[in-house]
C-alpha cells in the first residue's frame, strides 16, 4: 500500500499552509457571521429593546407562546429567553448575568437571588405543579396509588435526587411513607418521561405539567400526598436589580400573573394562585 | 526535529495547549482537602467497580468480534467492503445519544428484538449491567476494529503467502503468523476500546439509565454530581482524567517502539 513520495515536499507544505489559513478564515469567519447573524432586524418606530428573561426549563411552552402575546403588544420589543435548570438560572443572576427577569421552578432556587440582592422586592408566586405518577395509557398494570409503584412487576423510574424533580419525588415518598425501589434515577424529568412513552418503564414519577406536555402518550395517577408541604412545588417570578428595561420587565411579570398568564399556564397543568 | 516546518510550531502549539489547558484548570479546581474522602464515597467507589468491571467486558466483547471483523476487512474481497466499513465507523461520528436511542429502540420493551424477549421470557434489557456493556461496545467498537485493521494492512500479506506456500491451514497462519505480527496494533486498539468505554456517557444514559451500582458509571455520577455537588464531580473526573492519561501511556509508547 505505500507509496514512495516524490520530492515535492516544499510545494506541498506551501499548499498546505494556504488551505490552513484559509480554513482559519473560514471558521473566524463562520463564528463572526453567526453572532451579527443573530441580531434581529426590528423595523418598529420605537427602539428596539430586547428583555431577557431567565425561565426554568418547565416553563418552555407557557413562556414561549406568552412571549408572542407580549411581542405583539409591545412592537419593537424582543422577549429573549434563557431556558434551564432553576439552579443554574439563579446562579447566573448571582453572578451578574444580564438578565432582567427570573422565574424558577422553585422558592428555594429564587431565594439564593434574593438572598444576594439581586431581585427587586418580593418575588411573586404565581402558579404551583406538583407531582404525578405517569403511566402507559390505560394504565395497563393497574397503578392507582403512590404505593403502587412498588407492586411486584411494576418498573419504576425516577428522576435522581439531587435534580428537582428527584426532590419532588423523595418528597412524595417522605409524604406517603413509601420506599421506591425504582430502576433508574434519571437525570431529568423528559428522560423520565421518555422511559415510560417507549414502553421500557411502567411508571415514573413526574410533574402534572410534564403529563399533559405528552399529549396522551403517557397517562397521569394523581395521588393525594402531592400537595402536601414540601411536594407541591412553587413557581416564584421576579425583576432582576439593575435590570435595564425594568418598566419593560414589570410589564412581563403583569403579564405573567394576570389573566392572559394564567390561562397559558392553567393550560399546561399548572395550578394558578 | 530539524525537518518540522517552522511554521507549524505555532497552531501546534495551540492545539497542544487547547487540550491540555483545561485538565490543568481541572487539577487547579481540585479540593485537595476533601479529595481523599470524596473519590473514597460508597456512591464513587461503586461507580468506579461498575466502569472498571463494564469497561474490561466491552473490551473482550470487542475483541471477540471486532477483532474477526477486522481481519474480514483487511483480508477478504467481499463485494461491498467500503459499504460495511463505514457502517462500522458510524459510532466515531454519530453522537453517542444517538447510539443509545437506536439501542433503546430496537432492544427496549417495545422494540423489535426486546419486545419479544420480553414478552416470552421476562428479559428487560435497558436498566440493567448488560445494556451498558451494549452501549459500550456500540461506542468502542470502531476503535479496536480500525487499530486492528491499519495493523494488518500495514503488515501486509507476505508472511501469511509464505506460510501458505510452507502448507500452514489458514487457522494456523492466522495463530502463528498474523496475530503474532499485529500483537502491538491488536493491544493498543483494545486498550483504546477499553479507554472509551471507560468514557462512555451518552449511549449509556439514554440506553441504561443511571442507578448505583448497576448501570451508574463513573461519567454518569460526575454528572450527576454536576448538578449538585461540584467539589465530588470535580475530584471523579480527575480520577477519570488520570486512568485515560495512564491507558494513553501504556498504548501509545508500545505503538511507536
Amino acid at each position: 500500500m505505500s507509496i514512495q513520495r516524490s520530492p515535492r515536499t516544499a510545494r506541498r507544505s506551501a499548499v498546505l499552509f494556504a488551505a490552513l489559513a484559509a480554513l482559519l478564515g473560514l471558521a473566524l469567519a463562520a463564528c463572526g457571521g453567526s453572532g451579527s447573524g443573530s441580531a434581529p432586524s426590528t423595523s418598529a418606530q420605537a427602539a428596539p429593546k430586547t428583555l431577557t428573561v431567565s425561565a426554568a426549563a418547565s416553563l418552555t411552552n407557557v413562556y414561549q407562546s406568552l412571549g408572542q402575546q407580549f411581542q405583539a403588544a409591545n412592537p419593537g420589543v424582543t422577549v429573549k429567553f434563557n431556558f434551564g435548570g432553576s439552579d443554574q438560572l439563579a446562579q447566573q443572576v448571582v453572578q451578574g448575568a444580564p438578565v432582567d427577569v427570573l422565574a424558577t421552578a422553585s422558592s428555594k432556587t429564587m431565594q439564593t437571588a434574593v438572598a444576594a440582592g439581586k431581585i427587586q422586592g418580593e418575588p411573586i408566586v404565581y402558579a404551583t405543579n406538583q407531582p404525578q405518577i405517569a403511566v402507559a395509557p390505560n394504565n395497563p398494570k393497574q397503578i392507582a396509588q403512590f404505593a403502587d409503584l412498588n407492586k411486584p412487576g411494576v418498573s419504576t423510574v425516577v428522576c435522581a435526587p439531587a435534580v428537582p424533580c428527584g426532590a419532588a419525588a423523595t418528597a412524595a415518598e417522605q409524604a406517603t411513607q413509601v420506599t421506591l425501589h425504582p430502576v433508574s434515577e434519571e437525570q431529568d424529568v423528559r428522560s423520565v418521561l421518555t422511559k415510560v412513552e417507549t414502553g421500557n418503564a411502567d411508571a415514573g414519577v413526574v410533574y402534572v405539567t410534564d403529563v399533559k406536555s405528552a399529549n396522551g402518550k403517557v397517562a397521569g395517577v394523581s395521588f393525594p400526598q402531592a400537595t402536601a408541604q414540601g411536594v407541591i412545588q412553587s413557581y416564584p417570578i421576579g425583576v432582576v436589580n439593575g435590570s435595564q428595561n425594568a418598566q419593560l420587565a414589570q410589564s412581563w411579570v403583569s403579564l405573567v400573573t394576570g389573566p392572559q398568564g394564567k390561562a397559558a399556564l392553567q393550560q399546561a397543568g399548572f395550578t394558578t394562585k | 526535529m530539524s525537518r518540522v516546518p517552522r511554521f507549524l510550531w505555532l497552531p501546534a502549539a495551540l492545539a497542544w495547549l487547547l487540550v491540555a489547558v483545561p485538565i490543568v484548570g481541572l487539577v487547579v479546581r481540585v479540593d485537595l482537602s476533601n479529595f481523599f474522602s470524596l473519590v473514597t464515597s460508597e456512591a464513587a467507589l461503586s461507580a468506579l467497580w461498575l466502569s472498571l468491571k463494564t469497561g474490561l467486558a466491552t473490551m473482550v466483547l470487542c475483541l471477540l468480534f471486532g477483532g474477526p471483523l477486522a481481519v474480514v476487512l483487511a483480508r477478504s474481497q467481499l463485494p461491498g467492503l467500503p459499504f460495511i466499513r463505514s457502517v462500522v465507523l458510524l459510532p466515531l461520528v454519530l453522537p453517542p445519544v444517538v447510539g443509545g436511542l437506536t439501542l433503546l429502540f430496537l432492544l427496549g420493551r417495545t422494540g423489535p428484538i426486546g419486545g419479544p424477549l420480553y414478552d416470552n421470557f421476562g428479559i428487560t434489557i435497558p436498566f440493567s449491567t448488560t445494556a451498558v456493556v451494549l452501549a459500550q461496545t456500540f461506542v468502542a467498537m470502531p476503535f479496536l476494529v480500525v487499530s486492528l485493521e491499519g495493523s494488518l494492512r500495514t503488515a501486509g500479506e507476505r508472511y501469511e503467502a509464505v506460510a501458505a506456500t510452507l502448507g500452514a491451514s489458514p487457522l494456523t497462519t492466522l495463530r502463528r503468523v498474523t496475530i503474532p505480527v499485529v500483537l502491538p496494533g491488536l493491544v493498543s486498539g483494545s486498550v483504546l476500546a477499553f479507554a472509551r468505554a471507560l468514557g462512555e456517557f451518552g449511549a449509556t444514559i439514554t440506553f441504561a439509565g443511571s442507578l448505583q451500582g448497576t448501570t451508574r458509571t463513573l461519567p454518569l455520577l460526575i454528572y450527576l454530581q454536576s448538578q449538585d455537588d461540584i467539589d465530588g464531580a470535580v475530584a471523579m473526573s480527575l480520577v477519570l482524567v488520570v486512568i485515560a492519561i495512564v491507558v494513553i501511556l501504556v498504548t501509545r509508547t508500545r505503538d511507536v517502539r
